[in-house]
């Protein structure tokens, strides 16, 4: 099976669209997992419509990465025939759903760094970035309203959902530094005002992270030394690769094939 | 204004109303013109008409369908080798529903959305949303998502109905 390649050295815009779709795609792909499994039916209509908007912001920035591109190729052809090394989501997006709990933490972690980040991007001097980001910042700003809620009531709530809660922020905790990182390829569009400094987000991230939390009454985290980290160069969890081979299973096995 | 530039207002016109009279497919009693996903229209350098359209939602199924449903209206309509464009800026707001949309919304038992969006609080506050049936704007949240992208479901505390309630964006 042909794996389309877009190597580390393409063009910086290229590179941080598909990384912005990837994480979309990824995220959006692991809550639609929940159809059918979701604890009660308002909040599986809940998960599969956040999917339903970061699934469609993902088809916006392939479509934008495969004119990036040039070489014909299609936003289909970028979501379904790249093999894991080749993707570059945040890792956080690609791990299981884990249970409620685990679910909407990440979604809240997510949405709160996403949304100050849709917000600044939509000052992009890149014209195609900024209208795709000032559409996405109004739905993460309802995802993080959504998720906020959540981390608040099952934090707040019973022994059981504290200590749900209490251990997803555990494992979650690890994986939101690779959010705020910027390497040489990020670093070259925020010298020409295409992108915005994520570090620059952090404070705010921090600030809306020890609210919700502190209403929680769930502990804030101390400072890791050390945070997980790679996906956007493409080392990504043993996760990925089965989540992919579920996802691509139709394009790789029937070549072409359209509805 | 040239003959030719006459003729263009005019068929830009025919397609305007054309592809506004086609009805949202999951709330069919809105057009896309009462809905704002109809943007504008324009002749192109070949004599074609091509229509813009915006999505509500990034994720919006619906597109696809308004897009066929458009070029079909056009055609039928006698425009010439009509195009829909897909434009997501300026981003879609609740403000561009017309005033006839909110109407004929709350008559088919949606609360429409508030006549200004602002953004609401994060956490805690809750806007003000009038029941479609009895008025009552003892209303409350029942779940921030409902059955497609752009609505809440609510329940109305004074006449006991559940309502759709077209989220505010």
């Amino acid at each position: 099976m042909t794996s389309i390649l877009v190597a580390q050295d393409a063009p910086p815009l290229l590179l941080h669209v598909l990384r912005l779709a990837d994480t979309a795609l990824v995220l959006g792909h692991r809550l639609s997992e929940w159809t059918g499994r979701a604890p009660m039916l308002e909040e599986e209509l809940a998960l599969a419509n956040a999917a339903l908007d970061y699934i469609g912001q993902a088809r916006s920035l392939y479509d934008y990465a495969a004119r990036l591109d040039g070489r014909g190729r299609t936003e289909d052809d970028l979501a379904y025939l790249r093999d894991t090394p080749d993707w570059r989501c945040w890792l956080i997006a690609e791990l299981p759903n884990g249970d409620f709990a685990h679910s909407v933490l990440r979604q809240f972690l997510v949405a709160a760094a996403l949304q100050p980040y849709w917000r600044a991007l939509a000052a992009s001097r890149d014209a195609t970035l900024a209208a795709i980001a000032a559409k996405a910042e109004k739905e993460a700003a309802y995802h993080l309203r959504h998720a906020g809620e959540w981390v608040i009531r099952l934090g707040d709530g019973t022994d059981e959902s504290h200590r749900r809660m209490t251990e997803a922020l555990e494992d979650l905790w690890p994986y939101t530094g690779e959010m705020f990182e910027a390497d040489a390829v990020e670093a070259a569009l925020v010298a020409e005002g295409v992108a915005p400094d994520p570090l620059a987000l952090r404070p705010a991230w921090e600030a809306m992270v020890a609210r919700v939390l502190a209403e929680a009454t769930l502990d804030l985290p101390a400072p890791c030394a050390w945070m997980q980290s790679g996906g956007r160069r493409g080392v990504h969890t043993e996760h990925l690769g089965h989540l992919l081979a579920v996802m691509q299973h139709l394009p790789r096995s029937y070549p072409g094939a359209v509805w | 204004m040239s003959v030719v530039a006459l003729a263009d207002a005019a068929l830009r016109q025919r397609a305007l109303a054309a592809a506004g009279a086609v009805a949202d497919p999951e709330i069919p009693v809105l057009s896309i013109a009462d809905l704002g996903v109809l943007r504008d229209a324009r002749v192109t350098e070949d004599g074609g008409v091509e229509v813009d359209i915006t999505p509500t939602y990034s994720g919006c199924p619906a597109m696809g369908m308004i897009a066929v449903q458009v070029e079909a209206a056009l055609l039928a309509a006698g425009l010439p080798a009509p195009r829909v464009r897909l434009v997501l800026s300026p981003a879609w707001t609740t403000d561009w529903m017309s005033a006839e949309g909110r109407a004929k919304l709350r008559d088919y038992g949606i609360a429409p959305p508030a006549p200004r969006a602002t953004r609401r609080g994060l956490f805690g506050l809750e806007e003000e949303v009038a029941c479609p049936r009895c008025g009552s704007t003892a209303t409350e949240t029942l779940s921030e998502f409902g059955s497609t992208a752009c609505k809440a479901l609510r329940r109305c505390t004074a006449c006991r109905e559940p309502f759709d309630h077209f989220k505010c964006l």
